[in-house]
């Protein structure tokens, strides 16, 4: 390869989905329940981003959104291949075959992408969670899912950055463009909550070093978000929580029609490739 | 995804779908993508190496077009260092001018080393 090119491209080394599956680690069952929820929050939004490519304000948003929704999507094909190994099905098998009430995505996931806002908002909230959670799950005693959150921590870190830049470019735009982040935060704020709900299965993971205890990253959230918003000059939205139910599989009227969209070429043609 | 059943709920349509051909305003012209200034991306592909241009492309701000670069330029692992500079900061020669420009230098073979015989007695040449 020509070494004067400004386009060198090599693939580098990465835990890949294929790696995982080869490895051949097979999770315990309460461990796969959990790479399911990580792995089902990541699918969920990265087809929801899908859908802003050739709609951004500009081809280079597209070009952006569409990384941020292809990294989401690797790190959603690593905790499915993990959580499938548990009951011999493969990634494919539970990202299409499974219907809505057996998705345990957060509702933050599947809201509407909006305006730009909007999904700006959502990004926010989705980027510096994730970013906290993978962070402490690198320490996690399941070596699969610290892998993972190891390779995962750096993308975040990334989406972090590009929500928080767009977040200070709108609040600091024009009136209009202040008052469409000050309402998508609103609408967005009240999502957050289930994000850091503990339940049985979180704390008795947590407990065993293997997950990380939802509410123990709110601190370190708050703390993260607060400093974007300060820095744009708006406020932390005052909200009530909305019902969560997500981890449980109850889920909002926006994911089935989600899901219908994802998964109808797999249904219709199964065992398609291209 | 082909149908617009995810379109956001608030009535705000996606910058793509307006019709007007001629912006009457700023936030139209910003919407039809002749608002955002152009930015030259420099690409460093491994140490030692010098910035290479890659290409171009449109962002709001100097900080905005390092994020778009890494974003249209690094994708597939070619870079380790990146510039952007604004498009309108480069002077360039003109195309036209090619001839008085580019063309003085040929024949003028004695402007290369090789052109000279060595000399005898000369070490480490």
């Amino acid at each position: 390869m020509s070494s004067d090119s400004a386009t060198r491209i090599t693939p580098g080394n990465a835990l890949r989905p294929e790696d995982i599956v080869a490895a051949g680690n097979k999770a315990p069952a309460d461990v796969a329940e959990y790479a399911l929820r990580l792995g089902d929050d990541s699918l969920i939004l990265a087809q929801r981003l899908g859908w802003w490519i050739s709609r951004a304000p500009e081809l280079e948003e597209d070009v952006a959104l569409g990384n941020i929704a292809l990294d989401l999507l690797g790190h959603a094909r690593s905790f499915l291949s993990y959580a499938g190994s548990a009951s011999s099905r493969t990634e494919d098998d539970l990202a299409y075959w499974r219907r809505e009430g057996e998705f345990r995505s957060a509702h933050l996931f599947e809201q509407p992408n909006g305006d730009f806002g909007r999904t700006i908002a959502r990004q926010l909230v989705v980027s510096f969670y994730q970013y906290e959670l993978y962070t402490a799950l690198m320490s996690s005693t399941d070596s699969t899912l610290a892998a993972i959150a190891a390779k995962a921590v750096k993308e975040v870190d990334y989406h972090r950055d590009h929500s928080a830049q767009w977040v200070l470019r709108l609040a600091g735009g024009t009136e209009e463009s202040r008052r469409r982040i000050t309402r998508a935060l609103e609408l967005t704020w009240p999502y957050a909550g289930e994000l850091f709900e503990d339940d049985e299965l979180a704390v008795s993971l947590a407990a065993a070093g293997a997950a990380v205890l939802p509410s123990s990253l709110r601190e370190r959230f708050d703390a993260g978000v607060g400093a974007v918003l300060s820095e744009a000059e708006l406020e932390v939205p005052q909200v009530p929580a909305a019902p969560g139910g997500g981890r449980r599989g109850r889920h909002s009227e926006h994911l089935g029609y989600l899901l219908a969209e994802m998964q109808v070429l797999a249904r219709e043609h199964p065992g398609a490739s291209w | 995804m082909v149908s617009g059943s995810t379109t956001g709920d608030d009535g705000s349509k996606p910058a793509g779908t307006q019709t007007s051909a001629e912006p009457e305003t700023a936030a139209g012209a910003a919407a039809l993508g002749s608002a955002w200034p152009l930015w030259e991306v420099f690409v460093r592909s491994s140490r030692g190496l010098s910035h290479v241009h890659a290409g171009s492309l449109h962002a709001p701000d100097a900080q905005m077009a390092v994020r778009n670069a890494r974003d249209l330029y690094t994708r597939r692992n070619e870079g380790v260092s990146l510039w952007v500079v604004p498009a309108s900061a480069i002077v360039a020669s003109d195309p036209d001018a090619k001839g008085q420009f580019f063309e003085s230098p040929q024949g003028k073979d004695y402007r290369h080393a090789t052109y000279y015989t060595k000399s005898e007695g000369v070490k480490h040449l």
